[in-house]
C-alpha cells in the first residue's frame, strides 16, 4: 500500500545554512500523524517543503506515491493535500462564509468561471454552510473574517483547510493560543473533520498530540530522531533528552 | 489595503425583488434623469459621466475587486476609442454595414486583446511591480501612437461622424439626448455586467487573491491566473468605454491613452471608494461634476482636485462612499437624526475655512496671472479689487476663525457620533 | 563616424550618471521603506524651480548650494507628516499616496511659478565650449554636470561603505526592528534617507535644469523612465540601477544620433515597401523616432524574460 505521504532524504538549505538535513518519513493512510520538536527545529520548514510553499534543496516529496516536489501549491491542493497555517492565513475582508466557499469552489470545479454566478449554486452554498457547521461558526457566517476572535479564526482556518475534502490533512499548530477549554473544543473539531483521512500535525502542547495522533516523529535540529507510537516516544530516552525533559521533571 | 477595503458579503438566499430593486430604480434613474437635467450643458455632463462611470468600474475590477493598482489603464480605453472610430469610418464609406450603436463592441473586443497580450507577462507579479509594468505599458502605448501615425492619427487623432449608420428606429444619433439614451443603455447593460462578474467565481476569488494572494494558491488557485481573467474583463470594460467616448465626442486622440488619463480614473475610483462596487460610479459622478462645472468658475480647478486627492489618500482612504457607508450602523438605529445638528456646528465653520482658502488661492492666482494694474476680480458673486487691505482681512478673518471654530466644535460632533453609534443595551447604562 | 560615436558616448554617460543620480536615490528609499517613491522626480523639478528662483537673487552657486538642502527638508516634512502616516493603510496606499503627490506638487508648480519654461540658464562662467573634436564641440557645462554626479556617487559610496552612519543606514535597510532594538532612532534614519535622497533629486534638478529645460513637465519625462530603471536594474539594487541608468543613457543617446530606419534595413536586403500601406509607419520608423520608447520596450522585455530585474532578488 503507498503511504500517503512519503519523504526521502529531504533536504532544504538557504543560502549555506541547512535546515532540513535528510529527512526520511513515510506516513500511511488514514494515519494520525504529529511532529514534534523544539522551536527551530524545522517543523513549520517540513511543512512548507510538503505543501509546495518551498522548492526543496535535495530529496523528494511523494503524495500517494507521485513526487510532488516544487510543484506550486495550488497543483499540490488539487492532487489532494491541504494545509492550514501556523499564523492565522485567512481572507480578513471576505466574511465567513465566503472564506470556505473559496476552499470549495475548485473542488467543485468552478475553476475561473465567469458564467457561473456564485449565489445561485445550490450545491456549493450548502456545503459551505455544512462545513461552516462542523467548525461551529454558522452565528458567524456573514461577519467580516477579520473581526473574529482569535479562536474563532483558527476554528475557521482548520475549516477553510478540511472544507475542500483533501484526503491529506496537514495542520500547523492548529491550537496555539488557545485556553485550556478552547483546546478541548479544537481537539473535538479535528477528530471530526478528520475522519478517514491522513492527518499530519504540528503541535507544541503535547494534550493534544497524545490525545490525537496515531504515530508521532520528533524533528530536532532538521533530523528525525525517532519517529514511533506515542508511548514509545513518550518513553524514549533520546526524546526527553532533546524535547521532552522539561515535561519529565513536572 | 486590508483597512480600505471591507467587502462582506450579502446573505446568499435573498428574495428575488429585494435583488432587483436597486437595478429597477436605476433603470427607471436613468430614463428620468435628462428630463431632470435638460440644458445642453446637463446632458453633456452626464454623457460625460456616463463614459466615466464604466471606465472607472472597469479599473476597479482592478484595484478594488482585485488588489491591482494599475497605472496604465487609459491604455484599453484609448485603444477602444481608436479602434471604435475606424470602425465608424468604415461605415462612414460604405465599406461595412453595422449599426453605430454597437460600435463600442468593438472597443471592447480590441480592449480584451490587448488585455490578453499585456496581462500574459505583466500579472505574473502584484503590488508594486505590477504598477511599474502598468506604468510602462502606458508609456509605451502613448508613445507609440505618435509614431504609428495611420492607426492612431498623430497629433491630431481620428475624427468620425457617429450620424452615417443605420437608423435606428429612425434616429440616426445626431442630437444629444439621443447619444444620451445611447450611452445611459450602454451604462445599464455594462455595469450590471460588472456587478455580476464580481458575484462569479473568477470574480470572488479576485476578491481572495487581493485579500490574501498566499492563501488563495493553498485552495487550489493559480494568483496568476485569477489576476490574468480579472485584468482582460477590465481590459474590455474600459474599451467599451473609450467606443463611447469615440461616439459621443467622434474624435480620439493620443490623449485619451496617456497617463494622464490613467491617472484620472485612479484618482475617479479612490475618491469613489473603492471598497464598495458603487465606489467608482460615484467618483466618476463627483469628478466629472467637479471638471466640468469648476472649471467654469476657476482656473485652479486642478489644483483643488490635486488638494482632494491627497487629502482623501492621507484622511478618508475609504472614499466617499466609504464615509457614507460609516453612517449605516447609526442609520439602522434610527439615530442618524441626532448628527445633524453636530454636523451642521463643526461642518458650517469649515465652510467658512475652506471658502478662505480658496479666496486666498484664487485671489493670488489672479494677481499672478492678470495683466499689469489690472486688480478687479470677482469671486462667488462678489467683486473685489485683489490689492484691496479689507479684502485680504476678510480672507484671513474667514481662514483663522473658521478653522478655530471648527476645531472647538469637534469634540461635541465626536461626541454625538460616539452617542449614536452605541449598541442600544449600553446607551442606558451611560450617562446622556 | 567616430565622432559621432565618441560624442553619443560621453553625451550617454553623462544622461545615464544623471538619471542615476534620481534612480539611486530612488532605490535606496525602496530599499529600506518599500516605498516606490512616485513623487521622486517632483522632487527634482522642485529642485530646478527652486534654484531657478535663487539664482535670480543670488546667483547659480548659491543656488547650487541651498536649493538641494530645501527640496531635502521637504522630502524630510513629506516623510514624517505624510508618508509615515499613510503607511498604515499599507503599501498600495502609501504608492497611491505618493502618485497624488507628484501630481499635486506638479499643480503647485504650475500655481507658483506658471505654465511657461523658466529661464534657468548655467552660469556665465561654464558657457564656453570645454574642447572641440572632429568639428563639434563639448559644451564644458556638460563637463560640469559630470563631475558633479561623479563626485556625488563617490562619496555616497564611501558614506554608505565606510561611515558609521552609513553602516546604520545598510543595518536599518535589512533589519530595521533589530537596528531599533540596538538603540538607534530608526524613525530619524527613515527621515533622513528619505531627505537625502529628495536631496539627491533635487540636486539633480539644479544641475539638469539648465541642459534640459525647466519646465512643469520635466517631472513626468524623466519621472517614468526613473522608474524603467529601478525595475530593469532590479528593485532594491543599487549596482543595478547603475548600470540599467548608464544602458538606458546611452541606449537614447546613441538611437537619437543613428538616424536608420528600418527601411534601410530593409534595402539591405534589397526589399522595398508600399508606400501607402497601413504598415507605413512601421517600414519608415527611424531609430531617433523609437528613442523614446526604447526604455519601456526595454522593460517589457526585462519582465519577459528576467522578471526579477538584471540585479535583483528581491521578492516584493
Amino acid at each position: 500500500m503507498t503511504a500517503a505521504i512519503e519523504l526521502q532524504d529531504l533536504r532544504k538549505s538557504f543560502g549555506p545554512t541547512e535546515i532540513i538535513r535528510g529527512v526520511n518519513l513515510s506516513i500511511a493512510d488514514g494515519e494520525r500523524h504529529a511532529i514534534i520538536g523544539p522551536n527551530g527545529a524545522g517543523k513549520s520548514t517540513l511543512f512548507h517543503l510538503i505543501s509546495g510553499r518551498y522548492n526543496v534543496s535535495g530529496g523528494t516529496v511523494s503524495l500517494h506515491g507521485e513526487n510532488i516536489s516544487n510543484l506550486p501549491p495550488y497543483e499540490i491542493y488539487r492532487k489532494g493535500l491541504s494545509r492550514s497555517f501556523q499564523v492565522t492565513n485567512i481572507f480578513p475582508n471576505m466574511s465567513v462564509f465566503e472564506n470556505v466557499r473559496c476552499g470549495l469552489m475548485w473542488v467543485h470545479d468552478y475553476k475561473y468561471s465567469f458564467w457561473h454566478l456564485i449565489d445561485r449554486q445550490k450545491e456549493l452554498n450548502e456545503r459551505t454552510a455544512e462545513v461552516i457547521e462542523e467548525i461551529g461558526l454558522t452565528s458567524r457566517q456573514h461577519i467580516p473574517a477579520g473581526v473574529l476572535t482569535y479562536a474563532e479564526q483558527r476554528a475557521l482556518e482548520i475549516g477553510i483547510a478540511a472544507a475542500g475534502g483533501a484526503d491529506v490533512i496537514m495542520l500547523d499548530e492548529p491550537t496555539a493560543g488557545m485556553s485550556h477549554s478552547e483546546t478541548d473544543q479544537a481537539i473535538a473539531l479535528i477528530r471530526k473533520i478528520t475522519e478517514g483521512r491522513t492527518l499530519v500535525m504540528v503541535e507544541h502542547d503535547m494534550g493534544v498530540v497524545f490525545d490525537l495522533a496515531d504515530r508521532i516523529s520528533v524533528l530536532v535540529y532538521g533530523e528525525i530522531i525517532a519517529s514511533d507510537t506515542p508511548e514509545n516516544i513518550r518513553n524514549s530516552k533520546a526524546v526527553q533528552e532533546a524535547y521532552l525533559g522539561a515535561e519529565a521533571e513536572e | 489595503m486590508s483597512e480600505i477595503t471591507k467587502t462582506a458579503s450579502p446573505a446568499t438566499a435573498r428574495p428575488l425583488m429585494k435583488t432587483l430593486l436597486p437595478w429597477i430604480g436605476f433603470f427607471i434613474l436613468l430614463l428620468a434623469l435628462p428630463n431632470i437635467f435638460s440644458s445642453n450643458v446637463g446632458l453633456y455632463t452626464m454623457n460625460l459621466m456616463g463614459i466615466f462611470v464604466i471606465f472607472a468600474l472597469s479599473y476597479n475590477m482592478l484595484l478594488g475587486q482585485g488588489g491591482m493598482l494599475s497605472f496604465g489603464h487609459a491604455v484599453y480605453f484609448g485603444l477602444g476609442g481608436f479602434m471604435s472610430v475606424h470602425f465608424m469610418n468604415y461605415i462612414e464609406d460604405g465599406d461595412f454595414t453595422f449599426p453605430m450603436y454597437l460600435i463600442p463592441i468593438f472597443g471592447g473586443l480590441i480592449g480584451l486583446v490587448f488585455g490578453i497580450i499585456i496581462g500574459s507577462f505583466s500579472t505574473r507579479r502584484a503590488g508594486t511591480v505590477f504598477a511599474m509594468i502598468s506604468l510602462g505599458v502606458g508609456e509605451l502605448m502613448a508613445a507609440s501612437s505618435l509614431i504609428f501615425v495611420a492607426f492612431f492619427g498623430g497629433e491630431e487623432g481620428v475624427s468620425g461622424d457617429r450620424t452615417t449608420g443605420p437608423d435606428l428606429m429612425g434616429i440616426n444619433f445626431g442630437q444629444d439626448i439621443h447619444i444620451y439614451y445611447l450611452i445611459a443603455g450602454w451604462v445599464f447593460v455594462t455595469v450590471a455586467l460588472m456587478y455580476l462578474f464580481s458575484r462569479t467565481p473568477a470574480g470572488r476569488m479576485a476578491n481572495a487573491v487581493r485579500d490574501n494572494a498566499e492563501r488563495a494558491e493553498f485552495v487550489g488557485y493559480s494568483q496568476r491566473k485569477v489576476r490574468f481573467v480579472s485584468f482582460c474583463a477590465s481590459g474590455f470594460f474600459a474599451g467599451i468605454a473609450g467606443g463611447l467616448f469615440a461616439l459621443n465626442f467622434e474624435i480620439v486622440t493620443e490623449e485619451n491613452l496617456n497617463a494622464l488619463t490613467s491617472g484620472t480614473v485612479l484618482l475617479m475610483a479612490y475618491i469613489g471608494g473603492v471598497g464598495f462596487f458603487i465606489g467608482p460610479i460615484v467618483g466618476a459622478v463627483i469628478f466629472t461634476l467637479l471638471q466640468s462645472i469648476l472649471s467654469n468658475y476657476t482656473d485652479i480647478w486642478q489644483l483643488y482636485v490635486g488638494i482632494l486627492f491627497v487629502l482623501t489618500v492621507m484622511y478618508v482612504p475609504q472614499g466617499l462612499t466609504g464615509i457614507f457607508m460609516m453612517h449605516t450602523a447609526a442609520w439602522r438605529m434610527r439615530r442618524v437624526g441626532s448628527l445633524i445638528l453636530p454636523y451642521l456646528r463643526a461642518g458650517i465653520p469649515a465652510l467658512a475655512m475652506l471658502t478662505g482658502i480658496a479666496a486666498f488661492l484664487e485671489t493670488i492666482h489672479h494677481m499672478r496671472s492678470s495683466v499689469e494694474g489690472e486688480t478687479a476680480m470677482s469671486l462667488m458673486g462678489v467683486d473685489f479689487d485683489s490689492h484691496s487691505f479689507v479684502a485680504w482681512i476678510v480672507i484671513l478673518a474667514l481662514v483663522v476663525v473658521g478653522g478655530y471654530l471648527t476645531r472647538s466644535q469637534l469634540p461635541q460632533l465626536k461626541e454625538a457620533w460616539e452617542m449614536a453609534n452605541k449598541p442600544p443595551a449600553q446607551r442606558e447604562g451611560a450617562g446622556s | 563616424m567616430l565622432e559621432l560615436i565618441f560624442f553619443s558616448l560621453l553625451n550617454g554617460v553623462v544622461t545615464g550618471l544623471l538619471l542615476f543620480m534620481l534612480a539611486s536615490g530612488l532605490t535606496l528609499i525602496f530599499s529600506m521603506m518599500g516605498v516606490l517613491n512616485f513623487a521622486h522626480a517632483s522632487f527634482y523639478m522642485l529642485g530646478a524651480y527652486f534654484a531657478y528662483t535663487i539664482s535670480i537673487y543670488l546667483g547659480f552657486w548659491v543656488g547650487l548650494i541651498v536649493a538641494p538642502i530645501l527640496v531635502g527638508l521637504l522630502g524630510a516634512v513629506v516623510e514624517r507628516y505624510g508618508l509615515r502616516y499613510v503607511h498604515r493603510w499599507g503599501h498600495v496606499a502609501e504608492l497611491i499616496f505618493t502618485f497624488g503627490l507628484a501630481f499635486l506638487i506638479e499643480e503647485v508648480v504650475q500655481f507658483i511659478w506658471g505654465k511657461d519654461t523658466k529661464a534657468y540658464h548655467e552660469p556665465e562662467i561654464l558657457q564656453f565650449p570645454l574642447f572641440t573634436f572632429f568639428g563639434q564641440n563639448f559644451p564644458a557645462y556638460k563637463a560640469f554636470m559630470l563631475v558633479i554626479s561623479i563626485g556625488i556617487f563617490i562619496l555616497l559610496l564611501l558614506i554608505l561603505t565606510r561611515s558609521r552612519v552609513g553602516l546604520i543606514i545598510q543595518a536599518a535597510i535589512h533589519k530595521p526592528n533589530m537596528t531599533a532594538m540596538l538603540g538607534h532612532n530608526v524613525p530619524l534614519v527613515f527621515m533622513g534617507v528619505f531627505g537625502v535622497g529628495c536631496a539627491l533629486a533635487g540636486l539633480a534638478g539644479v544641475i539638469a535644469g539648465p541642459a534640459l529645460g525647466t519646465f512643469p513637465g520635466m517631472a513626468f519625462v524623466l519621472g517614468s523612465i526613473v522608474f524603467v530603471i529601478v525595475v530593469v536594474g532590479g528593485l532594491g539594487s543599487l549596482t543595478g540601477a547603475f548600470v540599467a541608468s548608464l544602458l538606458i543613457g546611452l541606449l537614447q543617446t546613441f538611437a537619437i544620433a543613428l538616424d536608420y530606419s528600418v527601411n534601410d534595413l530593409l534595402q539591405l536586403f534589397n526589399i522595398s515597401f508600399d508606400a501607402d500601406s497601413a504598415l507605413r509607419d512601421l517600414w519608415t520608423l527611424s531609430l531617433p523616432q523609437i528613442a523614446p520608447i526604447l526604455p519601456y520596450l526595454l522593460l517589457i522585455l526585462i519582465l519577459i524574460f528576467r522578471p526579477t530585474g538584471l540585479f535583483g532578488n528581491r521578492e516584493t
